[in-house]
């Protein structure tokens, strides 16, 4: 199959069939009541079976996953001790990206700017079909077990009518596959999609569903309320999102990633050409456009347009030496940026994504663990050869910030869906921490792991709410027994998330990207040659909370799972989930395992180095700041992975000791250490009173304002208008009394009366005389001939 | 003109326009509903005698030809159509008012 025909057709097929799901759910979904999830089910399935043609048939035959450049750099960085080796540019300089740009259908043409329903398909979109629709096949089967509830009808425990009975109302279960399946399309069609404005469409329609799926269980007060939340803290993003679009479409006049043709240049080729050997120029449009009132100097001063068009063209590399356009470069990086943060839950925006486990256990495993909000990260590593420096900087602090942050909430949360979205937040953080200190292939590596183990991690704790009805972790403990397979495929889980693995023999796939972002984070540390403030802190901070995750997570486990049963009711009736539910555990937990796994040319690292951005690879230093991001295959030196390797085992072991002292075999008391460190607790417990902070400084001014206007509205705007129709009411009176009523009627009446009158008068010739008649005629005859022969003249006869 | 000369046009026009006057007359006169078909009879019938002189051409050198005998023929034919009309009137007024009188034929006066 020649991949530059089959990708676009496969992949595309594969984007549509949960569409046709959707469509044919919304149209006829009650009547198939549970076809509908078959139908569902049977079309993701489908699309992966789609996916896995387009990688097995269509790109690896074509792309040899062979590793190729790792071999050159070693020797050469290892002979530079810490001290930057300037970038090696031959090595990249004829490098040709294996990706495929295109479009299927163009939405407009203006002039020379245009928009379409593009492609871009390289190795990092194929293996995201492939995780996406995997992860979402589970989901699917696994849903038909989970929501078994809402076959008929439902009894909705949480929610109190006013008489004090439960709600009840029809099931809904065709609704919940409806929803998934329009979020399954969005979420490839992010993926395939070729340029950022089509990623914006999709972007907005997997917030769309996500808002669906958190206010599932709609009549609960504090669902809908999270699904309100949840959308409204995307839009903030979305606005630093937008702004970022029209600063890269006035600017460079295109959204599309790749190239289309030789004279379609797409975003990456003009932020990088592939004459400066694919290193980042702020390109010529922006400089331009920065530089505009030198540019009408130019116009101003030039005799015709043609030598004014050169002059400016032989200054622009002069306006970019002094640094024009560089800041839009900057504006357009945190912009779309922005929109990552809100998608992500980044920080300061991370407080939506804990409430949007009011959803459904599976849309938490799906939606707000794997593969949504991967989606911010998914458009950060895209987006990678346009960050500059300064902008990769800010995506490290606020990685850093949100991965520590979430990381200290997730110990004290008590709700088992709570630990794991707190941990889903931090791990999210680890990605973009990667990402910007200038790990590539580390985030994406990350980003494809926690994909894995987290779902698994979210079915499980779905498995178990399933089982003893409860979110509350103080109500369980010593499920295993109850539950053993839900039990040790969770402990895969952990393991996996915890980074497990015998140092520098085999480990979880937790324990391969997990190291690879510290290893990232270690270089980029130990490559800056002075001033390196950032780079410890950013290390410190990562591997800290890399022993702070092995912890909660063994405290999410064993509270759950080990020990005596705190509720002895809920333990009586707990029981393992059935087979449809279990099943697709036991395949998330083999990927937990292996998917990470390097022992073959055909790897997930390997593919994925085919997707790295031209250019991204060499060592680069700021404008602004003083920093260096050191070439992401430094970090693969032995000097740097044996530290880190160590550092990572000694941190996660420690961490699960902790655990395993205060939970597992509950040497050390919890509650002691409470109220020790009261304060602290306090705060942790309270999520660091972000969510107090916000309603301070955000809900309760905006309450408070649209009381105001509310006011307003009501007395002066609605009295205003109230007065216009007051008037015009009285007007309209007066019209209708002197103008209707006495000209116009008046009019009418005076001529009918004429008429009545006429006729009046002229009854009276009507005798009913026969032979007055005759006497009429025969003397009017006689009047007319006397009366003619007076007046008769020649003149008149003519 | 005098009475004296051989019969020319004049002589049927005097005969026409009495036969005209008389029943003018009659019309005028009679309460009797028949006696006024026979007015209108020989308000026709006199008229008619003025187109036949017309159209002789024994009478005048300039004539109308056939045509003054067609128009004749015609206010026959009318004059037939109208009997019937008028005499089916007649008789209906006889069977609602046991009367032929046109005097009391006056129920829509004004």
């Amino acid at each position: 199959m020649v991949p530059s025909e089959w990708l676009p057709r496969l992949l595309g097929i594969a984007v549509l069939l949960p569409l046709v799901a959707f469509v044919v759910n919304v149209l006829v979904g009650p009547a198939l009541k549970k076809y509908a999830a078959y139908l569902s089910t049977l079309m993701i399935c489908l699309a992966f079976v789609c996916s896995m043609t387009s990688l097995v048939l269509a790109w690896l035959p074509y792309h040899d996953p062979a590793p190729a450049g790792h071999g050159d750099s070693e020797p050469h960085a290892a002979a530079t001790s810490m001290i930057i080796p300037v970038a090696d540019q031959p090595q990249q300089a004829h490098q040709e990206i294996a990706a495929y740009t295109g479009y299927w259908y163009r939405l407009g043409q203006f002039g020379s700017l245009h928009l379409d329903i593009g492609y871009y398909i390289d190795s990092l979109a194929v293996c995201m079909f492939c995780m996406v629709t995997l992860i979402a096949s589970c989901i699917h089967f696994y849903s038909i077990g989970y929501m078994h509830d809402e076959e008929s009808e439902y009894t909705d425990h949480e929610v109190t009518l006013s008489d004090g009975s439960y709600l009840t109302r029809p099931g809904r279960f065709p609704r919940f596959f409806q929803y998934l399946s329009l979020f399954c399309f969005s979420m490839l069609g992010l993926v395939i999609s070729g340029n950022i404005a089509m990623t914006f469409v999709f972007w907005e329609l997997v917030g769309i569903c996500s808002y669906f799926l958190i206010g599932f269980y709609v009549e609960r007060p504090s669902a809908s309320t999270a699904a309100n939340k949840a959308f409204i803290v995307n839009r903030v993003g979305d606005f630093g999102m937008i702004i970022g679009l029209m600063v890269i479409w006035s600017t460079l006049g295109t959204f599309n990633f790749g190239d289309i043709t030789k004279d379609e240049p797409g975003i990456f080729s003009l932020v990088r050409p592939a004459e400066h050997q694919h290193e980042l120029i702020v390109p010529a449009k922006m400089v331009q456009e920065a530089a505009s009132e030198k540019v009408a100097e130019i116009v101003q001063h030039s005799e015709s347009l043609e030598t004014a068009l050169s002059e400016i063209d032989a200054c622009t590399d002069d306006w970019r030496k002094e640094g024009y356009g560089y800041w839009l470069m900057i504006v357009a990086g945190l912009g779309i940026f922005c929109g990552c943060v809100g998608k992500s839950a980044q920080f300061p925006l991370q407080t939506w994504l804990p409430d949007a486990m009011e959803g459904p256990t599976p849309v938490s495993a799906l939606v707000h663990s794997a593969t949504m909000v991967a989606a911010g990260v998914f458009l950060v590593g895209r987006f990678f050869p346009v960050f500059v420096p300064e902008v990769l900087l800010v995506i490290a602090v606020v990685g850093c910030i949100t991965l520590f942050m979430a990381a200290t909430i997730a110990i004290t949360a008590t709700d088992i869906k709570r630990v794991l979205a707190y941990s889903t937040i931090s791990q999210l953080g680890y990605m973009m921490l990667a990402l910007g200190v200038g790990g590539w292939m580390a985030g994406m590596l990350h980003l494809f792991t926690h994909a894995f183990f987290k779902s698994l991690l979210f079915m499980c704790s779905g498995s178990v709410i399933h089982g003893v009805h409860t979110n509350e972790m103080t109500e369980m403990g010593g499920l295993r027994k109850k539950m053993p397979v839900t039990a040790y495929t969770m402990l895969i889980g952990c393991l996996a998330i915890s980074g497990a693995g015998i140092p520098f023999l085999i480990g979880f796939s937790g324990y391969y990207s997990k190291d690879a972002i510290l290893e990232q984070v270690f270089s980029f540390w130990r490559y800056q040659p002075e001033n390196a403030g950032w780079g410890a802190l950013f290390f410190l901070v990562a591997a800290g909370s890399a022993g702070i995750t092995a912890f909660y997570m063994f405290r999410l486990w064993f509270m759950t799972f080990a020990g005596a049963p705190r509720d002895q009711e809920r333990y009586d009736h707990a029981h393992e989930s059935p087979k449809v539910m279990y099943i697709p555990l036991i395949i998330l937990s083999i990927f937990a395992v292996g998917v990470a796994w390097n022992f073959f040319d055909v790897s997930l690292t390997n593919l994925l180095e085919q997707a790295r951005p031209l250019g991204t690879a060499a060592s680069v230093q700021g404008e602004i700041v003083q920093q260096w991001w050191p070439d992401e295959h430094l970090a693969h030196q032995e000097k740097i992975v044996f530290p880190v390797t160590l550092i990572a085992f000694g941190t996660a072991v420690t961490g699960f000791l902790l655990a395993m002292l205060f939970y597992g075999l509950r040497v050390l008391n919890a509650q002691e250490v409470q109220q020790q460190f009261h304060m602290v607790y306090r705060f942790l417990l309270n999520k660091w009173w972000f969510d107090e902070l916000y309603d301070f400084l955000w809900v309760r001014p905006t309450l408070l304002i649209s009381r105001l206007v509310t006011g307003i509205d009501r007395r002066w705007i609605d009295g205003l208008i109230d007065g216009l129709a007051d008037c015009t009411k009285r007007f309209s009176q007066w019209g209708d009394r002197w103008v209707d009523q006495g000209v116009v009627d008046g009019f009418a009446n005076l001529i009918a009366r004429w008429t009545f009158n006429t006729g009046l008068s002229l009854r009276r010739v009507q005798t009913g005389q026969l032979r007055q008649y005759v006497m009429f005629i025969a003397l009017g005859t006689v009047a007319i001939f006397i009366l003619i022969s007076l007046f008769w003249s020649r003149t008149l006869a003519g | 003109m005098s009475l004296f000369e051989p019969v020319g046009v004049t002589h049927y026009l005097i005969v026409g326009a009495v036969m005209f006057v008389i029943g003018a007359i009659c019309m005028a006169t009679k309460r009797n509903a028949l006696g006024i078909l026979m007015g209108i009879e020989l308000v026709l019938n006199g008229a008619n005698i003025n187109f036949v002189a017309f159209g002789s051409q024994y009478l005048r050198t300039e004539t109308l030809g056939l045509d003054g005998q067609l128009v004749a023929l015609f206010v026959i034919v009318l004059a037939a159509a109208e009997a019937a009309v008028a005499l089916a009137i007649a008789l209906n007024f006889y069977n609602n008012h046991a009367t032929i009188d046109v005097d009391r034929a006056d129920e829509l006066k004004g």
